[in-house]
């Protein structure tokens, strides 16, 4: 089964359980009497899904040009460089965790060299000093110019 | 009036308030460049600073500065790294990111600059001569008409349905006004398909689905496939590439000028605003444009590029006929400049063109100078601009993804909303590779929440459907939205038939 199929599955899966969960939506005592409820237009949102993700796993195989495309696509998909792609998604979940408790500044130079580190940068004299310039810059505007809270030290530094 | 505006101009044109309309620009423009931060923000961090200038017509002066940089800004966002700020300027990434793919990101951001200049300007002339005249008619939409308007809006996926994929455009449509139910219900506000999760309370935040439908699946694909990046890097940043030539120039005029009109005529309608009236622009253009020029929509059309980019300037300045003479803000900027003009000891209604003419005509005349200076300002600095591009890759690449994160963040102030963006970031990638067009799932979930709303409340006002047929607006619109959705595709389908038969007569096969 093609990716395309695939996901088509997987959004029928998500509009049947959207729609039990519209369909078991708690009213409020007010919103009972009324005419248009908060989950009535979810409850079309799901039939209107089933229907299309349906279509779409069953409806028959693109030809021509598209099948083709699609071959092509393949032979490509597995020169793709996945390692370094998942490390940069590793490096944005591990900013995310490690932002409260380090601090704006530590993980936002640890994070741009880290993830340019990952993308195969090595001249480290270079890359060091513009991640920390970028990270204090950044904090300066946002939090001193525009008054938006970043914190930018660890958790035991109370700045 | 006309003393009004030599009023109006007189004031504007002092050395100080110049000084304010540069700095203004100045500031909007670099900080708008940063997702997360559109106009709405910047305006609200900059009223502090508005307010201790102490006169009106100065800090308004100021303010219409900011107001057009922060727009400007987040269109180069759009541009260079498909990373769209701002609600108004997702249409300006659908033509203009692959412009600058292919080389042209000078050229882009010169056409946005200018287009947006002159659906400012046609903003500005429209304001002049009909906002008293306006402000009736925007008291004639009632939410059956808002919901028509949301269904037209709509109607812009038909430019990603492309052949094969008007099903995945439809399922997209579908997940993206799924996710603007997930928050709040429509009416009274209740949780609702939160899952428990505090977070969600709010929603799914805009910058954050923005940023993970259009920026990130863009990065990881660059980092995924490294010869995809090589392209139009180098390029694009002489300043001989910013030249428009005459044919080009001839082409976006008329598209320029349409789109000023209507988006100015919906940015009137409080509630509407800039996002509505690009989306629009952008559909309307492309259902206009002939055979060729159509096939080019989405894959770096200067056309679509100019129609967006004019109308989303014009209706930001038509959002200020019902602000300025019915005091009614009809949309989160105008708002916040509500609040501001209040501050200011200001209060715009309908009393305000009568008891304090100085006033009225010096924010119109202001807010026009800020588009000028605008204008002025950045075409000289494009070409640094563009010159991002230029950023190696591996350094190019960590600043997006700390862009989008950042943007994410400082919205909500949530590490939350940072996991959110990575998984549907990868989602997106996903996707992307099962060629599932993403904007339509963008565009559903921006229209999604106001569409709803005023469904129901255009329900539950007349207890039923009828008023889709008894109300003659909203019959026109829908009639409009629903031609805008199935002419494209059904004008695809008959040009395919044709080809097909013609085929058959000449004795060749299907090219199975």
């Amino acid at each position: 089964m093609a990716l395309d199929r695939w996901i088509a599955l997987f959004f029928l899966i998500i509009s049947l359980v959207y729609g039990y969960a519209a369909y078991n939506y708690p009213l409020l005592p007010f919103e009972r009497g009324m005419v248009f409820l908060p989950n009535t237009q979810p409850m079309a949102l799901s039939v209107l899904g089933v229907i299309i993700a349906l279509v779409i796993l069953f409806s028959p195989k693109p030809s021509g040009d598209d099948a083709d495309m699609a071959g092509a696509d393949l032979a490509q998909i597995r020169q793709f460089k996945f390692g370094r792609a998942l490390g940069l998604v590793a490096a944005m979940v591990l900013y995310a965790l490690l932002l409260r408790p380090v601090g704006f500044l530590t993980a936002t130079s640890l994070f741009i060299a880290g993830s340019a580190a990952v993308l195969g940068e090595r001249k480290f004299h270079i890359l060091v000093p513009i991640a920390l310039v970028t990270a204090v810059a950044i904090w300066y505007l946002v939090q001193e110019t525009l008054g938006i809270y970043l914190r930018p030290w660890p958790w035991f530094v109370d700045g | 009036m006309f003393e009004g505006i030599v009023a109006g101009l007189t004031t504007a044109l002092t050395l100080q308030n110049l000084i304010m309309v540069v700095a203004g620009c100045l500031i909007g423009t670099f900080i708008g460049m940063l997702p997360g931060l559109g106009p709405m923000s910047i305006i609200a961090i900059m009223i502090p600073v508005a307010i201790n200038v102490g006169d009106a017509s100065a800090a308004l002066i100021m303010l219409a500065g900011v107001y057009y940089g922060a727009i400007f800004g987040g269109s180069t966002s759009s541009i260079l790294i498909n990373a769209p700020g701002v609600a108004g300027t997702v249409a300006t990434s659908f033509d203009g990111y692959p412009m600058a793919q292919k080389g042209m990101a000078g050229k882009a951001l010169a056409i946005a600059a200018i287009a947006s200049f002159s659906g400012g300007t046609i903003g500005a002339i429209l304001l002049f001569g009909f906002a008293p005249m306006l402000a009736t008619v925007a008291l004639l939409f009632h939410s059956a008409e808002y919901f028509a308007l949301m269904v037209v809006g709509l109607s812009a996926i038909a430019a990603f349905a492309g052949t094969g994929k008007v099903a995945k455009a439809l399922l997209m449509t579908v997940v993206g006004l799924m996710m603007a139910t997930v928050g709040e219900s429509a009416l009274f506000n209740a949780p609702r398909f939160t899952m428990g999760i505090q977070d969600l309370q709010s929603g799914f935040s805009f910058i954050t689905l923005a940023m993970a439908m259009f920026a990130l699946p863009e990065a990881f694909h660059m980092v995924l496939d490294p010869k995809r990046s090589g392209r139009g890097q180098d390029r694009g940043t002489d300043i001989k590439d910013l030249m428009i030539t005459r044919k080009e120039a001839k082409s976006i005029a008329p598209v320029i000028g349409r789109q000023s009109l209507q988006g100015f005529l919906i940015g009137v309608m409080p509630g509407a605003g800039a996002t509505i009236a690009s989306f629009l622009g952008y559909a309307v253009e492309r259902n206009i444009a002939k055979g060729e020029e159509q096939e080019e929509f989405g894959k770096g059309s200067i056309k679509g590029l100019a129609a967006p980019e004019a109308a989303n300037n014009a209706a930001c300045t038509g959002s200020f006929v019902p602000l300025l003479t019915l005091g009614i803000p009809g949309s989160g900027t105008t708002a916040i400049l509500l609040g501001a003009l209040i501050a200011l000891n200001v209060a715009p209604g309908p009393r305000l063109m009568i008891d304090r003419p100085d006033i009225f005509w010096s924010v119109i005349v202001s807010m026009y100078l800020g588009n000028l200076i605008l204008l002025i300002l950045n075409l000289p600095l494009i070409p640094y601009i563009a010159k991002v591009l230029a950023v190696p890759r591996n350094y190019l690449i960590p600043f997006i993804l700390f862009f989008t994160l950042m943007g994410s963040y400082i919205g909500q102030n949530n590490a939350t909303e940072l996991l959110i963006l990575t998984g549907l970031g990868v989602c997106a990638t996903i996707m992307r590779f099962a060629d599932y067009p993403l904007a339509p799932l963008l565009i559903g979930f921006i229209l999604g929440g106001m569409m709803e709303n005023n469904f129901a409340r255009a329900v539950n006002i007349t207890d039923g459907v009828s008023f889709m047929w008894e109300r003659p607006g909203t019959l026109i619109l829908l009639i409009l939205g629903v031609g805008l959705i199935i002419l494209p595709a059904w004008r695809r389908r008959r040009a395919f038939a044709r080809q097909r038969a013609g085929a058959r007569r000449a004795g060749i096969a299907d090219g199975d």
